[in-house]
């Protein structure tokens, strides 16, 4: 069982509406949904507000790493940005 | 063999036992009518939890005779729907061996004490819960016939050793203490076929009494008809090759 797990900071929106963001659970693993045996499955969760509390997202490694690399290709414009200042609560 | 001019019925639903460490588990069970003398199975539940799937092939065992039982093993992390409570405990590393035989243990005591109980019980599990049907025949001394489908990480290497799993089960092989039926894809990424070869040679040097049935067009969870990894003729071969067994370790 491959899981990594890290704090995040954010909102999300589950079946109930958004909700704060306490943790991202990454793991390489059999997926619910997705059709392949093996897949990357990216849970979003508040662990306060129990464990419906979750945005679930089942992707392939190549999709998990195209994501991967599209983010830090907006984070990368987006600091270089002179018109975006890091918001920091 | 189900004949149509039986008349049949079964009693299915939830109920708590004591499991490990006393603590109360919710715990599907599902039985024929009828005073018996009925064998009995344990289900052990996979990685995605104590699901619906889980429910039917309880039922299942029950309606081809056995007082079948399904512990949720996830029981004391979390309780909500199957899927938001199995991913929230594949993020904790998932649920500790110890703590898993004991309440199989549990399930396989309550059932033996049933007066409709003809003192014979079997386990069964899938994935992880293939895995824990093997350990449990390794470790616990009540089992009379071990299922394993498709045992994910039967054999483990250091990398995978944890806290939770702290012994790779093929290690405990010798204490093996009933006949075991394993079931297999030949596609599967765990086990391999590799590994599945490794797991029969040991029982056999072993001197385990053990059948293995190999699947060569079948993948990992084949018997999972609501997933693509579906495989009709394989699953439907090796139900019937886990009734045949169940016939001649628990008569």
């Amino acid at each position: 069982m491959i899981c990594e797990r890290t704090k995040v900071d954010g909102s999300g929106k589950g079946q109930k509406g958004w909700f704060p963001l306490t943790m991202a659970n990454v793991s390489y693993d059999h997926p619910f949904n997705a059709p392949w045996e093996y897949g990357v499955n990216i849970d979003f969760v508040n662990e306060n507000l129990g464990v419906g509390a979750r945005l679930a997202v089942e992707l392939s490694p190549q999709s998990a790493k195209a994501l991967a690399d599209t983010i830090l290709e907006a984070l990368e414009r987006g600091e270089k940005d002179p018109q975006i200042k890091v918001s920091i609560l | 063999m189900y004949t149509t001019d039986q008349f049949e019925g079964m009693l299915a639903g939830t109920i708590i036992i004591k499991g490990q460490g006393n603590d109360p588990i919710n715990t599907y069970f599902a039985r024929p009518e009828g005073p018996g003398p009925f064998p009995a199975v344990v289900l052990i539940h996979h990685l995605p939890g104590w699901d619906e799937l889980y429910r039917e092939f309880t039922r299942r065992f029950a309606h081809h005779g056995y007082l079948a039982i399904s512990p949720d093993l996830y029981c004391r992390e979390a309780k909500g729907t199957p899927e938001d409570v199995a991913a929230a405990v594949r993020a904790e590393g998932g649920v500790s061996d110890e703590q898993v035989m004991g309440d199989v243990q549990s399930a396989a005591e309550y059932v033996l004490s049933l007066p409709s109980s003809n003192g014979k019980v079997a386990v069964f599990g899938t994935c992880s819960g293939g895995r824990h049907a093997f350990l449990s025949g390794c470790q616990l001394d009540v089992f009379d016939a071990i299922i394993e489908c498709w045992g994910g990480n039967v054999i483990m290497d250091e990398s995978q050793i944890t806290d939770k799993q702290p012994v790779s089960p093929n290690s405990y092989t010798t204490q093996l203490s009933a006949p075991i039926l394993g079931i297999f894809g030949d596609l599967d990424q765990s086990p391999t076929p590799e590994q599945v070869n490794q797991h029969e040679q040991e029982l056999k040097d072993a001197g385990k009494n053990y059948e293995f049935h190999r699947y060569p067009e079948a993948g990992h969870g084949f018997f999972y008809y609501d997933r693509p990894i579906y495989h009709q003729s394989s699953a439907v071969d090796g139900w019937g090759k886990i009734f045949d067994f169940l016939g001649r370790t628990l008569s």
